[in-house]
């Protein structure tokens, strides 16, 4: 499944537009600690975290993630928005937990 | 092919352009056509340094040396330098203030991290001196 069609149909409100959104989405991994996501999270992952400045740009770059999803309505710096576009990582934002975002996932197929 | 060899200083405290070295470092092996695998591990090792020095260093410079072999990274930092390395080296270790902590870092995970992804892992310091980390990651046939 795409990018766009995750934001579509999860109804997640994009702060990048149109940047990066025909990616394929491979899999799910949720941490809000930057180390363990350099650890664990594989190329093409979607990322839901709740960690907004620009590092977490740096981190789905350099491992190749599809996108990321910030949940809980956190506020994105301009300056993380700005980066994003730049390296073509897809931000994404929901008004829901992880949890819930996890679940929304899994209801639309991602992950099984 | 010769050895190449790139260096980045990198601040104290330069959130802003925190893990520019890593991604050049990264970049720099795409366009040698390096395997995806090899890649990855580098650009682990390379950020956790990169970010040790940002966050617990005065400063440093991360440098990448690419052989026929392997691909060696190295962090150097003027200090202040590590008392315990044992206890450093430890899942779970840190003393990432809370200011750090709230932006994800400080889970302890940076040095066991690199020593992972590395096939030969050093870690030396002088406490009002520096800390030096050398990585190397040996090349397979079809890196
Ligand atoms: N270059 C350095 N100079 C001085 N102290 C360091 C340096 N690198 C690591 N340390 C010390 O070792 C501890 C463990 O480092 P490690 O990278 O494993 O974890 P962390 O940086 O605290 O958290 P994480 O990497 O998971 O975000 C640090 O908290 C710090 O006390
Ligand atoms: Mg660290």
């Amino acid at each position: 499944m795409t990018v766009k069609e995750i934001c579509a149909r999860l109804n997640l409100r994009s702060l990048t537009g149109e940047c990066g959104m025909d990616k394929e989405v491979k899999g799910v991994y949720i941490c809000d600690l930057l180390s363990w996501v350099m650890a664990h999270a594989h190329a093409g992952d979607v990322w839901v975290t709740i960690q907004t400045h620009t590092n977490i740009i740096a981190v789905a770059t350099l491992l190749e993630l599809s996108s990321i999803i910030i949940s809980e309505d956190a506020e994105v710096e301009e300056d993380t928005i700005k980066k994003a576009i730049e390296e073509g990582i897809p931000l994404l934002v929901s008004e829901k937990s992880s949890f819930m975002v996890a679940k929304d996932l899994i209801d639309i197929g991602i992950g099984s | 092919m010769g050895n190449i060899s790139y260096e980045f200083p990198v601040a104290k405290d330069d959130f802003e352009r925190a893990g520019e070295a890593s991604s050049k470092i990264k970049k720099i092996l795409r366009q040698l056509g390096m395997d995806s695998g090899i890649i990855r591990r580098v650009a682990i090792g390379a950020y956790e340094a990169e970010m040790n020095l940002v966050i617990h260093s005065l400063g440093g410079v991360i440098s990448i040396t690419i052989d026929p072999e392997s691909i060696i990274i190295t962090a150097e930092d003027n200090g202040p330098g590590i008392e315990d390395i044992e206890l450093a080296m430890k899942e779970g270790y840190s003393t990432a203030p809370d200011r750090i902590r709230e932006m994800g870092f400080g889970a302890g995970m940076g040095l066991p991290n690199m020593k992972k992804c590395s096939d030969d892992f050093i870690i030396e310091s002088v406490v009002g001196k520096g800390t030096k980390i050398v990585m190397k990651m040996m090349l397979k046939d079809g890196d």
